[in-house]
This record gives C-alpha cells, structure tokens and sequence, in this order.
C-alpha cells in the first residue's frame, strides 16, 4: 500500500459536538494514514468516545467533515460506516450470547446465503491472515473475553474494515491477553489497515502506537509521534500540567486480624458459583488488593461481605462474630462499609437522582429519632465534603448525576470515610477517574489506612495494585488463585493468576 | 465503498437539563395548542368554540349546585390520585385504584347497612377506618406477591379491579339485595345515620381530601417513610445496600396507597352515592393516574390538576346538553387537550435540531 504524507485513509476537519451545554468535541481535526496506528489519549470525558461514535455513526456532528481517502463522507449510521470502511470495536461486547463465532461474524450482513462449511472455510482463511485465533462453532457464551474480543475483531474485519476503531480494547484483558492482542494490531497495521486504539493507560499508547493525538476537554492538544515522547510528556500533556505518577504506600503498626474469611462459597441466581471455598484475613491498617479479569467474583465478594447476598457455605468473621446471615443494616452497624462502584458509576452507592444531602442521608438517616427526617445534619456534612475534597458541584442541591464520574467517586467514598468504618470496601473506586481525582482518591484511603481501618480495595489496574496495595490477592472464576506480597511480585506473575493459574503452595493467612 | 447518503433534515436531541421557567412555557404553549386544535374541531361541527369554551368554564360554576357538582366529582379523584401517587413515587405501577376504592366501600358499606343504629360519628369513624382497611388490604395482595414472588403488579392489581367489581354485582344480587326492591337488584339506600354531613353544602369529604393532600406533602417530604419511598422507587439495590427493608416498605407504601383509595370508596359511597353502587368507583381510579402523572407526583399538582379535570368533566356535560351535542364530543375534546399535554412532556426532555445545509 502506497502512503505518502497527504493520503489520509481518513481525515476529520474541525469536528465540533454539543451535548446541550458540554462540549464535547470542539473544532477537532485529525489525520491517520493507512498502515499506521494512532493512539487516541486523554483523561475521561475529553471526547474521545464522542470523536470515534462520530465515526462509526452513533453520533453525528453538529459541525466539520470527515473524508475517507480524500474524498468526503457523510457518515449518518452504523451501517454507513461499515459501508465506508470504518470498523469500531465497542469496550462492551455486543454479541449475541447463544450464538456461534461464525453466526455472530455474519449476523446482520446482506449478501446471499452462504453455506456454512465455505463460510467456516473464509473466517479461517481471514483468521489466518491477521493472526488471529478463533473457533467459528463456539458459542459466545463458553469464551473468555479476550475470545470475545476476537469475535468482535473478526466481525468488523469481515465486513471488509480498513479502519479499526478499538475502544478501551484492553481494560478487560491480562497483561498477557494484551501483548497477544497488540501482536494481532501490528499484523493488521502490516496488512495495510488504518487502526484507532483509544486509552489512557500511558505504557500501552507507547507500546503500540506509532503516532499519539492528545485530546484534553474536548480539543487536540497535541499530535506526537510516538519514538520521540515519552510518559511524562504524555500526561503532561493530558493533564495540562506536571504532575507526580508516584502512589505512596505508607507503613502501619499494630495489625490485627479484623476480618476472617473461611470456605466461603456463594452462587448466583443464575445457579453458576460466585464464589469457592475463599479463604482470607483482612488486617487492621492494610490495603489488600483484589485482582482478577472482570466477573471473577469480586461483586460476590463485595456484596456478600455487605450482607446483599447469601453464602452457600462457609463464614465472615468480623472480630470473631459470624456476619453472614445478618442484614446489610446490621452489618453497617458493626462499622464495616462498602462503597462498591459497578459500571455505571451510580451504581447501588447513591441515588442519581437526588441532591448530596439526601445521599449522605442514605445511610445515617435512620440515626435520628422520631418520624421525621432531619436534614440539617447532612447538609453541613455535604458542605464539608464539598470544602475537603474540592467536590465541584453547583451546590448541594444538585442532583449527583450531573456531576462528573470523579466528582460522584468523591462524594461516595466521602460518604463512607465520614462514616469511621473500620472496614472499607472498595471497587473500582477509580473507574473512569482522571488522573488527578485518582491520586486524590489514593490519598483518602492511604489516610484511612494509617487511622488502622482494613481496606479491601478491588481494582483493575494491576499497576496501581502493585503500588498501593500490602498484599494482592488473585481472583480466577470465584476462586483465589493465590495472594502475594505487592512489594516483592511481578506484574507478569499476577497477570498469569489472574488467567487461571494457582500459585505453589497458596498461604492465605500470610 | 457505498456513500449515496444522505444528510439528516432532522435529528432529536436529548436534553439534560430544562430551566423550570422552560418547562412550565411549554406547557402554556402546549394547553394553547390543545384549546386551538379544540377550536378547530368544534369550527369543523360548526360552532363557535369561543363560545363553546365559555360554556365549559361558566357550566362548572354557574350555579352554586353546579360548583358543587364540580367539587363533588373532584373529590373522589383527587383522594385517590394522591394514593396512587404514593405507589408511583416508589415506581410501583398501581392502577388497581379502582379496586381499592371498591374494597374501601364495600367495608364501609358493611357498617352502614347492618350497624347503622349507632351513633353518628361514631359509624362514621368506624366506616371511615373499615375503608381505609379494606382498602388497605386490597393494595397489600399485590404488594405481598410481588416482593415474595416478583410477580407483575401492573397485571395483578388491574385483575383485582375486575374481582372487586365482581364482589359489589354478587353483594348486590345477592346477601345484601335491598329486600324492599321488590325483587329488582340493588343495595338499599343507607339511612341518614350512615350519610356523612355536609359542610358548606358538599359533604364533609373535601376537608379529608384536603387534608390528606398536605398529609401526602409532609409523608412524601419530610419523613423517613417518604425517603424510603424516594429511595426504592430510585434504585432498589441502592436501598438494600443501605439497609433498607425493601420488602417492608414495599408493603407498607402500599398499605397507605390503597388506604387512601379505600377511604375514597368510604366517602363516595357514604357522602355522594348513599348507598353502595357498582359505579362507586365509575373510572375514576383509572384518570387518577393521569391526574397524579400530569402533576408529576406532586400534592399540590394533583390539587390543582385534579380541579382542571372537574371543570372540564362538569362544564362539558353541561355544554352537552346546552347545544344537544353527542356524549362522544366531550370525550373527544378531553383526549384532544390530554394528547397535547402529555405530548408536551417530550418537548420537555427532547429537542428537534435541524441540520445546517450540508451538514457543516
């Protein structure tokens, strides 16, 4: 394939998108070649899903053109943009769960009817070429999620993408899962393919990409090529500011057990286990990390400890008392909270629709006596969150919803801290944070964990679990495949946990 | 590659935030449009719908017996748009009002009909209260189901309506056939003991009505059982996890919900019927969910809403039998203002956006 410096497989020119009053992309142009990977960086809610949805005809802009090898486009719907080449691969899979491979790579094409052994017979021969692994008669519902992701690939190169628009491809695979992946794009980018890989994870932009367009509150920032940066410059320029990547992990004394955990087993509604024979101890004044792919247990985990879901068998000492079979209300009472933050971020922690005030209420309200509900408490408490954390809000009466996903991690995790729990549960409390709230969230529970409050912290990052955590236990189908000293493990080893395998001669309490 | 399309004439956007002062506008614009439209329906009839508009308005009030007709029809509707609005807060789907209501004068009928050498106020407490429980009752059967079973509430406490309206026809037809009908089917007339008074020629419900709407605010508001209520019908994980008892509050909302049906029953039967018909509840249960919605759950909406409703409902019978119209006239007028209404309700959240030429 051909490239000089003017072809653009395709090229946006002052792209602008308003959501009401938000900006979300603001007169963005940018360029990719074919035979190129371009890595698209900035914080959450800089634009880039809302630039790439804008290319695969989700969203449609409300200024700017978009040309597709120099010719322009007009791009209204997700069809058009298969139509036009331009293939996006969705951070949520959107297959259907009970069908094959091959069923799903064809689902929704209009050619003729082709018989299933030639159909088989073309994604192999297609497979091949970029290297991907893939079995067309599995069933979606028996892969892994890198599998999953394979489909997904598959899908869009079948309907004859030259540009791939990846979203966040790695935020559910292992570091090894990742490597195989990137190893696939650069066969693509071999094969002459434009490919589009948005992140903000800074390691993997410098691993992958050949050039780097930093977007920063809806605008290009910057376009660098990738040899000559490095990841300091990155987030500074994400940021906008210089900024320390260090997470300090401070050291604490006096460490009793406060939480035992014993052949705890729970199953879902769904009749599949949750969870299998865990065993733990949670010390006073420690950060446990919890790692594993997504749905290896770790909303069981969170939710049977908080009381929400039943054990099967087993049992959760709290300072030797059992609270398994006692009610969420109770077990609040005995000062162990949970701020569990699942994907939409509201989540089961607070109640979108309502102001601050009547969040904090959420789990002091019953304190009060009487029938009537007294406000006055909350409000003051919701102004001195907003003072401590630099929560930017309106005002406490704006519903929590309108805030920005940081600022909603800062109201919850506020919430609970205010609380004096003795065991703080967290997950994800940084999911879709900027980097800057994450460090003040790392902060706030480091400054719990020297007040000696035992901290389960399930997280994503593995990078950010090696820093901040004491100890990392690894989660693999609702089993723990090992729990290891943050200090002394390397990235690899969990990544290999976190795949399925156990570690020699697991020492659960320590 | 494929690129005959074509640019968008028109898209919808969604809009997250609307100034109140936007939202009550378009509601203004929306009643005007619903009352030109009107106009343009009753011009094709040929009549004047200035004219006709008039008699609406001046028919629900121009004797003291037709203002007291129009508050007597808002009574009943604005008891129990309040009740179902209790269950809607918690995005509970009740519109099993009608059944209620049934229950509650059913109950209170029992005391009217076979006690009533009681004293006065003391039958009519004890009417009051068998309303409120039979009322009650009915809205716990479904209440009860779905928390132990999940099963659908919308299904269950329509098909209540029918059973209770099924229960008054055998009552009637049956154990409670007046025996001086001479064979002709119907309840007998309760005695001036079992009436409830009248209070400035209305009887005495619209006090209660009142009062529950200002009970309702303050419930809804200020207490822990509205926040409760807030809470589930927001998230029904989030107030487990604050340790909520999503079953209990389930139960108890709905307790009230059909209570406050249940004592409209009472007073419709005791205060407008006299006596305990099929039609006790005639509908009404059913346009309160449209009252208790167009006022967005608010107390004080429905107060208001609820009012509008009698005057349209009032004035247009009286329109009816002014210009000898059809009985389907006034039903087509309502459905053309409530169509405009509740279609203005996406202008409040949705927005159209014409596209600029080509798109740029």
């Amino acid at each position: 394939m051909k490239t000089n410096e003017t072809n653009y497989a395709i090229e946006l020119k002052g792209i602008t998108k308003t959501f009401g009053k938000v900006i979300a992309n603001d007169n963005v142009s940018l360029g990719i070649k074919y035979g190129e990977i371009l890595a698209l960086l900035g914080e959450n809610g800089s634009g880039k899903t809302t630039l790439m949805n804008i290319l695969s005809g989700i969203y449609y802009a409300d200024e700017g053109t978009i040309s597709i090898d120099g010719k322009e486009a007009v791009i209204t719907n997700p069809n058009e943009a298969i139509n036009s080449g331009i293939g996006m691969i969705h951070q949520h899979f959107k297959l259907v769960e009970v069908f094959s491979a091959m069923d799903n790579i064809v689902l929704g094409t209009k050619g003729k009817y082709v018989k299933s052994s030639a159909l088989k017979e073309e994604i192999l021969q297609m497979s091949n070429k970029f290297g991907l692994e893939i079995e067309p008669d599995k069933k979606v519902y028996n892969m892994s999620v890198s599998e999953k992701q394979t489909v997904e690939i598959m899908k869009v190169l079948y309907r004859g993408a030259k540009i791939l628009i990846l979203d966040e491809p790695t935020s559910v695979l292992t570091p090894q899962e990742t490597e195989k992946l990137f190893i696939i794009l650069r066969k693509m980018k071999e094969q002459g393919n434009a490919i589009i890989i948005i992140t903000h994870k800074l390691n993997e932009v410098l691993a992958i990409s050949d050039r780097v367009a930093i977007l920063r509150k809806g605008q290009v920032v910057d376009t660098v090529k990738t040899a000559d940066t490095n990841e300091k410059e990155l987030t500074e320029l994400m940021v906008g500011r210089p900024i320390s990547l260090e997470i300090k992990r401070p050291e604490t004394e006096n460490n009793k057990t406060v939480l035992r955990v014993v052949d705890l087993s729970v199953v879902n509604e769904d009749g599949t286990i949750g969870l299998k024979d865990i065993n733990f101890t949670l010390k006073s004044g420690e950060i446990l990390g919890v790692a594993g792919i997504a749905g290896s247990g770790q909303r069981e985990l969170c939710e049977t400890i908080a009381g929400l879901m039943d054990a099967r068998k087993g049992a959760v000492l709290y300072n030797k008392e059992n609270i398994i079979g006692k009610t969420p209300d109770e077990i609040i009472n005995l000062g162990i909270s949970m701020s569990f933050v699942p994907e939409d971020r509201l989540g089961m922690g607070l109640v979108g629709s309502m102001d601050m005030i009547d969040n904090m209420l959420l789990k002091s309200y019953k304190k009060n006596k009487g029938f009537i509900i007294d406000k006055k408490p909350s409000r003051l408490l919701a102004e001195e969150l907003v003072d401590k954390l630099s929560i930017v809000t309106p005002g406490v009466e704006t519903p929590v919803r309108m805030l920005s996903g940081g600022n909603v991690q800062k109201v919850l995790l506020g919430r609970e801290i205010e609380s004096e729990p003795n065991v703080l549960i967290t997950a994800y409390p940084v999911r879709g944070l900027d980097i800057n709230s994450s460090y003040i969230i790392y902060d706030l529970l480091n400054a719990q964990k020297k007040k000696n409050v035992a901290i389960l912290f399930i997280g994503e990052d593995l990078d950010v679990l090696l820093e901040l955590s004491d100890r990392i236990m690894v989660l693999c189908h609702g089993e723990i495949m090992g729990i290891v000293d943050a200090k002394n493990t390397a990235k690899e080893e969990i990544g290999l946990m976190m795949a399925g395998k156990k570690m020699k001669g697991v020492d659960s309490d320590e | 590659m494929n690129n005959k399309s074509h640019t968008p004439f028109i898209r919808i956007v969604k809009i997250s935030e609307r100034s109140n002062k936007d939202t009550i506008n378009i509601r203004i614009i929306a009643f005007v449009s619903a009352l030109t439209a009107g106009g343009i329906f009753i011009l094709l009839l040929g009549y004047n719908p200035l004219e006709l508009y008039g008699t609406i308005i001046s028919g629900a009030f121009r004797s003291k017996m037709a203002a007291q007709a129009t508050i007597r029809f808002m009574i009943p509707l604005l008891m129990s748009s309040l009740g179902v609005a209790l269950a809607f807060k918690m995005r509970f789907w009740n519109i099993g009002a009608e059944g209620q209501i049934i229950a509650g004068a059913v109950c209170a009928s029992y005391f009217a009909l076979y006690h009533d050498n009681w004293p006065h106020f003391l039958l009519l407490i004890v009417m009051f209260l068998a309303g409120a429980i039979g009322g009650g009752l009915w809205g716990l059967i479904p209440a009860y189901f779905k928390s132990k079973y999940d099963t659908n509430e919308t299904l269950f406490t329509l098909m209540l309506n029918y059973i209770a309206l099924y229960v008054i026809t055998y009552l009637r037809d049956g154990p409670w056939k007046d025996p001086g009908s001479s064979g002709f089917p119907k309840i007998a007339r309760f005695t001036a003991n079992a009436q409830i008074d009248k209070v400035l020629g209305v009887h005495f419900g619209w006090i209660i009505a009142l009062i529950l709407v200002f009970l309702v605010y303050i419930y809804l508001k200020y207490t822990k059982h509205g926040y409760e209520i807030s809470v589930v019908g927001e998230s029904k994980s989030t107030a487990r996890y604050a340790g909520m008892d999503v079953r209990k509050i389930i139960l108890r909302t709905m307790i009230i919900s059909g209570g406050i049906c249940g004592i409209t029953g009472m007073i419709q039967a005791a205060g407008s019927d006299m006596t305990l018909a099929s039609s006790v509840a005639g509908g009404v249960g059913f346009t309160a969910i449209i009252v208790s919605w167009l006022a967005n759950l608010n107390p004080f909406g429905i107060l208001l809403v609820s009012f509008l409703f009698s005057v349209l409902e009032k004035g247009s019978s009286v329109m009816q039998s002014t210009y000898g119209l059809s009985t389907y006239f006034a039903g087509v007028l309502q459905g053309i203002i409530l169509f405009f209404i509740l279609g203005c309700e996406f202008f409040i959240r949705y927005k159209f956006v014409l596209t600029k030429k080509g798109g740029r």
